[in-house]
């Protein structure tokens, strides 16, 4: 397969440091080397790549954005481009490195206690220690609030009782992240090591989705920790939501990458397949095929830069991060279906990248906020009135 | 002690080239830069042969233009320790006068070994390394796939046609790297932030282009169509004598 080398129809590379182009020069790098020769494997055997931890780790790629604590700390448009190379890999691998930083190394670092950080943080960055984030449950998908699961304050210690569902990374995971509701009600976050007596897992089997990721069920059954475990810094459900929006700024990025493998795969493969004598790429209903594409991807590519501009700025709005995750999900979805038909027949089989990427953004368009979830949002701020319910 | 590897700024070897409207250039618009691939094995070379001494500076070195700082960039980000910037308002340089402004350069710095790629990617005249060592005095071993070193004495193999030529020289010395000489690093995120720290020294030089005139640049010519001669086994002769007679490949 040709070298990938990026879609840049509108120059943005000029908008971009010496130090953000090396990051994603290294990350796409790694990507064509070392994630495509075995991601089609592993997305038909429906296994995670675990070979793919050390490389991943050694690189940096783990929670690149915090500071300290053997952490890169990187800017966020830097590591807005690493979860773009990874996501131009597979959805599933984005979503590991997206869980581990932004979901579990993150709360720990915003909302957890010194000894928490130091315990943690430098383990999961080098991914000797997996971690993985309970809020979803069986009957609370987009509407966490309503969860079941109870944390009942038992002398210095917590008792957990409950079911977390789709949880990402749930059964490698040495720590969970668990969203739990104490006795007054209010939720509040724990760290729940995996071989805790009560403690246990099984994973989601049949997925068409994010088969290369593991997705499981999480139950704990009067699992005891001490309050240690708790995190301090917590202030209910709002605290996990800003988890969610450190996510979700990750996965806007990482739409781009995967819209940019499809057009790519499209735009390759027109140029050199014959019918009636000439490239399928002759024909003007393809040529618009492919223009549409890199029309959408060029949008999403300067939302994305802006967005990620503000954050480093600390000016984002979480409304803000739902209007680019809700568009360049759609996008990249949009451009996966269109793609796998440019490449007819040979587009249904995994031989070719198109029709794994349009399985996997099914679940990202689902995860982190279903897409109309991200429409209540943002519709709720710009006319400040909630239609969630 | 230093480790000198030197780098040079072309386009990626995926870009698809144009000549631009001069004739004798290219266009270099949308067009990708990346150090030679070649320079990558020299880089990893020199860092090895640090780590290996336990002491002593990885300093890369680039004749290219202002924009050649990030592949500078890229080097300190692999590990180099510093770098040296000899910026160039030529768009093209012959490689003997490139060789002398290297050589002084390098000569400055004292090098125990001198690293560069085999060859460049952009025009491949592959005499630069060459052409520094008969510079700096020094022995030069080129397109070398193994690298070893003992004390002041450095063993290296090289490729030849139909076998391996084992040489060995007393260095300081330059090798020129060919593929497989070792596996590149990737630049790691904390090395991309500690690269931030870490200086490009901008060294002035007056050198003008001498000799060699680049006087066009053409495309290579098109790709002809192919042929189908026949099928199944009763087409094997005719292929054979076709392969024998008009292409001669065999
Ligand atoms: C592969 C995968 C990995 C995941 N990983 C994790 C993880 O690591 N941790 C975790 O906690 N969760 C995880 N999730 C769960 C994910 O966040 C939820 O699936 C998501 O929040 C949606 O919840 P739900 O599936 O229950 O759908 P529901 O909430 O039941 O929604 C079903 C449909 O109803 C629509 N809908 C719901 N409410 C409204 C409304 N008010 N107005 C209009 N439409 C509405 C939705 O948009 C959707 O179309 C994962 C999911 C998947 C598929």
């Amino acid at each position: 397969m040709a070298k990938f080398t990026g879609v840049d129809f509108l120059d943005m590379d000029s908008l971009l440091s010496e130090e953000e182009l090396l990051v994603r020069s290294s990350v796409r790098e790694f990507v064509s080397e070392e994630v495509l020769p075995i991601i089609e494997h592993h997305n038909r055997a429906g296994t995670f790549p675990k070979e793919l931890i050390p490389p991943v780790a050694e690189l940096g790629l783990l929670g690149a954005n915090i500071e300290g604590y053997d952490c890169a700390g990187l800017n966020n448009v830097a590591y807005g481009l690493i979860m773009q190379e990874l996501e131009r890999g597979d959805s599933g691998l984005r979503s590991f490195v997206s869980v581990q930083g932004a979901l579990v190394m993150y709360p720990i670092y915003a909302f957890g206690s010194e000894a928490h950080r130091e315990q943690w943080l430098p383990a999961l960055a080098k991914g000797e220690k997996i971690g993985c984030f309970g809020l979803t449950e069986p009957d609370f998908g987009s509407n966490p609030g309503g969860m079941l699961t109870r944390a009942r304050k038992d002398g210095n210690d917590w008792v957990l009782n409950g079911t977390k569902m789709w949880i990402t990374n749930g059964s490698i995971s040495d720590v969970a992240v668990i969203w739990a509701k104490n006795d007054e009600g209010e939720v509040e976050g724990f760290l729940v090591e995996s071989d805790r007596k009560g403690f246990s897992s099984s994973d989601v089997e049949g997925k068409f989705s994010l088969r290369a990721s593991v997705t499981s069920e999480l139950y704990l059954e009067d699992v005891r920790i001490p309050e240690a475990n708790r995190l301090p810094g917590c202030q209910g459900l709002k605290s996990a939501l800003k988890c969610l929006s450190q996510a979700r700024y990750g996965i806007a990025w990482g739409g781009i990458g995967a819209a940019m493998a499809c057009y790519d795969e499209a735009l390759r493969y027109s140029q050199t397949r014959i019918q009636f004598d000439k490239p399928i790429a002759s024909f003007q209903l393809v040529q618009r095929k492919l223009v549409e594409m890199l029309n959408e991807i060029t949008k999403a590519q300067f939302m994305t830069l802006q967005l990620g501009r503000l954050k480093d700025a600390n000016k984002v709005r979480p409304a803000q991060i739902s209007l680019a995750k809700r568009n360049n999900v759609a996008m990249a979805l949009d451009i996966a279906r269109e793609a796998r038909d440019v490449l007819g027949a040979n587009g249904i089989c995994d031989e070719y990248q198109s029709g794994r990427h349009m399985c996997n953004l099914e679940s990202v368009k689902t995860y982190e906020g279903t897409h109309d979830i991200h429409t209540l949002i943002i519709g709720h701020a710009i006319t400040g009135i909630p239609a969630y319910e | 002690m230093n480790f000198v590897v030197c780098i040079k700024r072309v386009p990626d070897t995926e870009a698809r080239i144009k000549i631009a409207a001069d004739g004798k250039s290219i266009d270099p618009t949308g067009v990708q830069f990346i150090p030679s691939p070649y320079d990558e094995f020299a880089i990893e070379a020199a860092l090895l042969q640090k780590e290996k001494a336990g002491a002593g500076e990885v300093i890369a070195v680039c004749l290219g233009p202002a924009e050649a700082s990030g592949e500078l960039r890229k080097c300190l980000a692999m590990g180099a320790d510093r770098a040296i910037h000899l910026k160039d308002a030529h768009a093209h340089r012959d490689p003997a006068s490139t060789a002398a402004i290297l050589a002084k350069a390098i000569g400055d710095l004292s090098p125990r070994m001198v690293f560069f790629g085999k060859s460049s990617a952009d025009h491949g005249n592959s005499q630069v390394g060459v052409q520094v060592a008969e510079r700096l005095g020094l022995p030069s071993v080129s397109e070398i796939v193994t690298l070893e070193v003992e004390g002041d004495t450095a063993k290296a193999h090289r490729e030849i046609e139909g076998g391996v030529e084992i040489v060995s020289t007393s260095i300081p010395a330059v090798f020129t790297a060919q593929k497989g000489l070792n596996k590149p690093r990737k630049a790691s995120l904390k090395g991309i932030m500690a690269a931030k720290k870490k200086t490009i020294e901008e060294l002035a030089y007056d050198e003008a282009p001498e000799g060699l005139e680049i006087v066009s640049l053409d495309p290579p010519p098109e790709r002809q169509a192919g042929r189908i001669v026949g099928e199944g086994a009763d087409a094997v002769p005719e292929l054979v004598r076709l392969l024998r007679e008009e292409a001669k490949v065999i």
